[in-house]
């Protein structure tokens, strides 16, 4: 079953939807809570925490700030180990890239490692238009690509389904005999993944770091199916937005101790494959490729505000502390990054015209910016976001020289919630209007029918009862200095 | 030496709960404050600011600087509204003379029990109630002013009162100002999470926060519990 796609400006319905099903509220609950609790016991062992989440900080806002030199040394570093670097301008051009590649050298077998950035740009969809879908060789994403669904989840992408479902779904689509065994599971998607990457001859990851000092890039995993999916084809095709850059390999040493304890709990992935250049032995691929992707990138390093967006590497700690991301899940965002970082981050991606509810999706909470290890401040810029949204803003703001024009159309204006604020303004500000306006109030709360048509009173009364207004507000009941 | 406090009753806490406004007085008289009042006060502005619209938040958040710049400090019987004081500079990031006048009057702001265990060092208020009382870290006030400890040292001061945790933890209530009637079945399934972190046993659910406290007491009464919401000031200032 091909789930209908969802977009961000359904958010309220997409949530509304996630909160009726039981089973995904429950599978969800119990992962993010696993997930966190992993988080906080393998970061209490680490005594200098918060300096390695200040010194990461530091440098990718350091890196940002110059982002065009550290890819040009990384472009150049890479090229001299003997990979060939290409610019994608948009998605379209990313995927035209690998097609070309894939079509010259008459590649019909495809297997690919867990890559967010392949998932921004579709390349699967574009790829399977001339019969070349990659094979996905994550077990979550072979879930997924089984089930017809996008992921869910930036790290976890089935962190939606239940073993009980994933069993089921490999009786429908492998013939398998019933079982929610999860070693069982597990066994048969190695057995059918092994033969997939004995017969492939192109595979595509994604990149966690790339290195500008020396031209290396990292893939982090836990099964092992990167490293494979990166070694035994002839050919390695690296996805990588150009935010991915950090100046020296020494910088690896903060990170690599923050990414894997912010996302699973683990004090290091199982596998971090460090790729410099195609393997000079020639036991690896022959070629190395890298794909640097700007799809509106740098439009946001343009936009000083909203910048550190990008110093995101990817760990998923904000979606797993996010009671709104664990309440309903990552599908309810209708885009590829869901959570607190896609609700910064599509919008600036997609632009507010269609993605403007996301960053009012949120209880401002301030969780997210707590467990990011390279803090970036998720509610600040959620609340800029929302400032952005109702002013009819475009972002990114400014378009920078040499990037794409700007596709995104300013956010819908909403006349009447502006209106409001204005009214709501005008009298807040006076204490004489303050008072008449909530003598009026008062006389209003007598009538408990009209009260009700006003919606956001409506919306409270749904679930709560709602407080009434004192007989007398302090500022009456107050006797002044003298008492 | 007797602090002069002004006081800022906070929308809510003026219009809906001015009981805990004048709980707020008592308890700081109790600790040796002298607790001025001036009616030209209203809002913070923060319901504005946070749904986007800065320059009628900015608006209102000058009147609010007119008011207590002249304040030796601003104490709030919420954590919310303080840091939305806090936010000011940010908000005039464009202004510099308004940004000043901002600044001065942010660094002066305080939450209660912040300004109570911080400021004047004082803990034990000498008041009594018994009664088991969870205790709920309304989010502004625990990320945005580190308030964590300060209103448990309080409340363990209180005779006769036994201080639970919530096994939900530090989660947030799902009020968020406009998002509790913007996404009304998101903020209450949030907000039956964070309740479903009372124990059987529990009397009283406390926070700083009037706001939590509005949204986690509109659902136990409409659940018909037996479980009271009462802001720290009413605890502290119960005899
Ligand atoms: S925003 Fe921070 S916490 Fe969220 S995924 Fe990115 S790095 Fe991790």
């Amino acid at each position: 079953m091909r789930v209908s796609p969802l977009t961000p400006e359904t958010f309220a319905d997409n949530a509304r939807a996630a909160l009726a099903d039981a089973t995904l509220t429950g599978a969800l609950r119990r992962a993010t809570d696993t997930f966190a609790e992993r988080r906080a016991a393998a970061i209490g062992a680490v005594p200098d925490w918060q300096e390695l989440r200040t010194r990461a900080a530091a440098i990718k806002a350091h890196t940002l700030a110059r982002l065009d030199a550290y890819l040009e040394e990384f472009t150049a570093n890479a090229t001299k180990a003997g990979a060939t670097v290409h610019w994608a301008r948009d998605a379209a051009e990313a995927c035209a890239i690998v097609r070309d590649l894939a079509q010259a050298r008459g590649s019909k077998r495809l297997v690919k490692s867990k890559s967010m950035a392949t998932e921004e740009i579709h390349l699967n969809a574009a790829l399977a238009q001339d019969g070349r879908e990659p094979v996905e060789t994550d077990l979550g994403e072979w879930i997924i690509q089984l089930a017809g669904e996008t992921p869910s989840h930036i790290i976890v992408p089935a962190i939606h389904k239940t073993k009980e479902q994933i069993g089921a779904l490999f009786v429908d689509k492998l013939g398998i005999p019933p079982s929610s065994d999860p070693q069982l599971l597990a066994a048969e998607a190695r057995t059918r993944l092994r033969a997939h990457f004995a017969a492939a001859d192109l595979g595509i990851s994604g990149v966690n770091f790339g290195v500008a000092e020396t031209g290396t890039i990292l893939v982090l995993e836990n099964e092992g199916n990167a490293r494979m999916t990166t070694t035994l084809p002839a050919v390695h095709v690296a996805v990588m937005g150009i935010e991915k850059v950090i100046p020296r390999f020494g910088d690896l040493e903060t990170f690599l101790r923050l990414l894997p304890r912010s996302g699973t709990g683990q004090h290091l992935t199982t596998y971090q494959s460090m790729l410099t250049g195609p393997d000079p032995m020639g036991q690896g691929p022959r070629e190395l490729h890298i794909v640097l992707l700007d799809n509106g990138r740098s439009r946001i390093v343009a936009d000083e505000l909203m910048r550190q967006t990008l110093a995101c590497i990817r760990c998923g700690a904000c979606l797993n502390a996010c009671p709104v991301y664990q309440s309903i899940g990552g599908h309810a965002y209708g885009s590829v990054y869901p959570g607190p970082i896609g609700a910064i981050l599509t919008p600036q991606l997609q632009g507010l015209h269609s993605a403007g509810t996301l960053p009012f999706a949120s209880s401002l909470c301030g969780a997210c910016k707590d467990v990011c290890p390279v803090k970036i401040d998720i509610p600040s810029l959620l609340l800029e976001l929302r400032r952005r949204a109702v002013a009819g803003e475009q972002v990114p703001a400014a378009p920078s020289r040499g990037a794409a024009p700007t596709t995104s159309k300013p956010a819908r204006r909403k006349p009447l919630e502006a209106l409001g604020w204005r009214v709501w303004s005008w009298v807040t500000r006076s204490p004489a209007r303050f008072r008449l306006a909530t003598a009026f109030a008062r006389l209003g709360q007598k009538l408990p029918f009209a009260m009700r048509l006003f919606g956001p009173m409506r919306a409270w009364q749904s679930s709560r009862e709602a407080p009434k207004l004192a007989a007398r507000p302090f500022r009456d009941r107050w006797r002044g200095d003298a008492r | 030496m007797t602090r002069s406090v002004a006081l800022f009753a906070t929308c809510l806490g003026d219009q809906l709960w001015p009981e805990v406004v004048e709980a707020t007085v008592a308890v700081l008289e109790r600790a040796g404050c002298r607790v001025t009042f001036d009616p030209a006060q209203t809002c913070c502005a923060q319901p504005a600011f946070n749904s986007g619209y800065h320059d009628e938040a900015k608006a209102v958040a000058r009147a609010f600087v007119e008011v207590f710049e002249r304040a030796d400090a601003v104490v709030a019987p919420s954590g919310s509204c303080t840091a939305m004081v806090h936010r000011y500079p940010e908000l005039f990031r464009d202004e510099p003379d308004w940004r000043a006048r901002a600044e001065a009057v942010a660094h002066k702001a305080f939450e209660l029990s912040a300004f109570l265990v911080r400021e004047l060092g004082v803990v034990d208020l000498g008041a009594r109630l018994s009664a088991r009382v969870a205790w709920h870290d309304a989010c502004h006030a625990l990320r945005e002013l580190g308030v964590h400890d300060e209103p448990r040292r309080l409340l363990r001061a209180v005779a006769g009162l036994e201080l639970v945790e919530l096994r939900t933890g530090e989660s947030c209530c799902g009020f968020g100002g406009t998002f509790a009637v913007k996404f009304p079945e998101l903020s209450t399934a949030m907000l039956d999470h964070k309740l479903s972190g009372l124990d059987d046993r529990v009397d009283v659910l406390s926070a700083v926060d009037s706001s939590c406290l509005m949204q986690m007491r509109g659902r136990l009464q409409r659940q018909g519990s037996r479980v009271r919401a009462m802001h720290l000031a009413e605890i502290l200032a119960s005899r």
